[in-house]
């Protein structure tokens, strides 16, 4: 029964893109990065493997906003906060392992905290010199926030753009938070000169080929995880919370609690692509969390088409490659990118690319003349 | 009332007749519900009995919605009692609750939901476990898909099984809405005007169906505004108006009562 369950998540053709994409990111990419020669055209190049692994967090996290924005309808736009959590977890673990190798040397305090005049490591950085204890954060501590914010704002039944203005606030309150130096989370330079990673070296490309490869890993649980939820019955209560929230109450379902669980499972995902993120990027700093950073990730789902799962995929690949792109060759051009695509997203595509894709099959394959009187009434 | 119903639902062990509350169905006594200043309901107070088909009539404002919305816990009452079964103190539980215990309610405007199919939205409705975890693991079983067959023919829209709810004409949505409150099971239905909107075809045939569907351990309460389908359904009618009872008998006694005359029909 649970097997057949995780077979119908895909149709056949859907299971032969899953598998078929998933191998050429998790091992064709890998070994175009190792096998060919140095200067060969099929090359990956080093320099492109953490970049592409980057790509990989910002689908994840887009994924998992696409989970509550686009099937449960909640409009979160603090998202970024939970990657940055994630992110900070990972990086207090990536800093206990500097050890004696920083510039003041000292095994038992981060340098920031030797800057400070600090004598003991405060007790929420006690356990972190192990990356089980940092795992377990990653995924414990936006969990936790979801849980308690959601409980509080979805008890109340504070939805729709109220909701995104809270989800914006709490985002730029832990913005403001953790550049205070006294919060012991590095103050504004954030946490970074990172050294090692379970005893790798961080720059090394076998380091930086097998965190891109988790990243991926990562990003396919995440998304079968996604299907298991939208495809349940959950799925549907979910959906149809989104379209008319108090006809489920009246249903007999507590929306509250649906909602709670879609929103902390959905923190926890990015709490995850946040942890993979810091060891590619090497630095976290509280620039993660800032409000703007939150709605480009809205825009990204909004672009690939929300409600689809793929196009959140798609949207944060799709953007962030232009970004990279555009911000390289003329980088006074890509604000001005990102607003004139919000607009044309919401005028012309208001499903995205995976929603215009869907109208041009469907154009395709039915002529719209044939559509019998009575089959497709409004 | 018909004693002879209300006192073989309340048992055959009682010696005397047990009280008015104890042996309602839905027992609402000094509902006053105000908003800003102004009294929706005015010490409205009404009894139904196990069993019963109820209509309720009224002009505009004359707070048919909101007693709907008192009873189903949308509302709080600012004072007054309301009963469930006897027993059961609705002003204390919120929707989903109430809706447990086995109330279920159709609005006005018909609400189903839209992007999930006709099938989809029966079996939102089933009475299955509502429990995240359960609906997150839960699957369909024979006896569930029998019971959403059977609901489809009983609504008729077997043929539109697989259709998105959304692309549902206005009466096909009115009929599933009902078809939903019908799987659900609900010992008590709400129907706020169920045929508004409606072809005269379309309302005789909501006529048959709500007769169809009053047994007696199921209760109705329509609210309707269309004096032709109240008269169809022959059921006893109370006239609400100001937020409060006016009139409560047959439809030929109070579409004769001088005072129903005069605020309502009269007009």
């Amino acid at each position: 029964m649970a097997a057949d369950r995780v077979t119908s998540l895909l149709g056949p053709r859907g299971w032969a893109c899953f598998l078929g994409i998933g191998i050429f990111l998790a091992i064709v990419v890998p070994l175009l990065n190792v096998l060919p020669a140095e200067g060969s055209p099929f090359r990956v190049p080093d320099y492109l493997v953490p970049l592409l692994g980057k790509y990989v967090c910002y689908a994840l996290l887009a994924l998992s906003l696409d989970l509550v924005w686009g099937y449960a309808g909640i409009l979160s736009l603090g998202h970024g906060a939970f990657f940055a959590l994630g992110g900070y977890c990972m990086g207090m673990y990536l800093m206990r392992q500097i050890g004696t190798r920083g510039v003041y040397g000292n095994a038992e305090l981060p340098d920031f905290m030797v800057f400070l005049n600090w004598k003991s490591l405060p007790w929420y950085w006690w356990g972190f010199d192990h990356f089980a204890v940092a795992i377990v954060a990653a995924l414990a501590v936006p969990a936790l926030l979801a849980l308690v914010f959601g409980w509080f704002a979805f008890r109340s039944r504070v939805t729709g753009v109220y909701l995104s203005i809270i989800t914006q606030a709490m985002t730029f309150a832990l913005l403001l938070a953790f550049f205070r130096n006294e919060m012991g989370f590095g103050g504004n330079n954030g946490l970074t000169d990172f050294k090692t990673i379970l005893g790798f070296g961080m720059q090394a490309p076998g380091t930086r080929l097998g965190l891109y490869i988790a990243s991926v890993v990562a990003l396919g649980l995440g998304f079968l995880l996604c299907r298991f939820v939208t495809t349940s019955k959950l799925g549907r209560v979910l959906m149809a919370i989104r379209d008319a929230e108090s006809r489920v109450r009246f249903l007999g379902y507590s929306t509250t609690n649906a909602k709670l669980f879609a929103f902390t499972l959905s923190a926890v995902l990015a709490g995850v692509a946040g942890a993979l993120y810091v060891p590619q990027v090497g630095i976290i700093n509280p620039s993660e969390f800032s409000p703007a950073n939150s709605i480009e990730i809205a825009i990204w789902v909004a672009v690939g088409g929300r409600g689809t799962l793929v196009g959140a995929i798609l949207g944060a690949g799709v953007v962030n490659a232009a970004k990279t792109w555009l911000t390289g060759a003329a980088p006074e051009l890509w604000l001005f990118f990102l607003g004139a695509l919000f607009i044309v997203v919401t005028l012309a595509l208001p499903q995205g690319i995976v929603g215009l894709a869907r109208q041009w099959r469907e154009r395709r394959v039915r002529p719209p003349v044939l559509v019998a009187p009575g089959q497709e009434g409004e | 009332m018909a004693p002879s119903a209300a006192m073989a639902a309340a048992g055959t062990a009682a010696p005397v007749p047990p009280p008015i509350r104890e042996r309602s169905i839905l027992y609402l006594d000094g509902v006053t519900v105000s908003f800003d200043g102004f009294k929706a309901l005015n010490g409205l107070s009404l009894v139904v009995e196990p069993g019963e088909l109820r209509t309720v009539i009224g002009p505009n404002g004359a707070g048919k919605t909101t007693m709907m919305d008192v009873i189903t816990g949308k509302t709080r009452p600012d004072s007054g009692e309301v009963f469930f079964g006897g027993a059961t103190d609705l002003t204390k539980l919120d929707e989903a609750a109430i809706a447990n215990l086995g109330i279920g309610r159709k609005f006005q405007k018909p609400t189903v939901f839209e992007n999930l199919t006709v099938f989809e939205n029966l079996e939102l409705a089933l009475k299955n476990a509502r429990g995240v975890w359960r609906t997150l693991l839960a699957s369909l079983g024979g006896s569930d898909r029998e019971r959403i067959a059977a609901t489809l023919a009983t609504v008729g829209l077997t043929d539109r099984r697989d259709d998105r709810a959304g692309s549902l004409s206005h009466g096909q949505k009115q009929w599933l809405e009902i078809g939903m409150l019908l799987i659900h099971d609900q010992r008590l239905l709400l129907l706020d005007e169920p045929v508004a909107g409606l072809t005269d075809r379309e309302t005789e045939q909501t006529a048959e169906l709500i007769l169809s569907l009053a047994c007696d351990d199921r209760t109705i309460i329509v609210v309707e505004h269309d004096m032709e389908f109240v008269r169809n359904l022959g059921a006893r009618v109370t006239v609400l108006h100001e937020g409060s009872v006016l009139a409560e008998g047959s439809i030929d006694h109070v579409q004769n009562d001088p005072r129903v005359i005069e605020v309502y029909l009269g007009r």
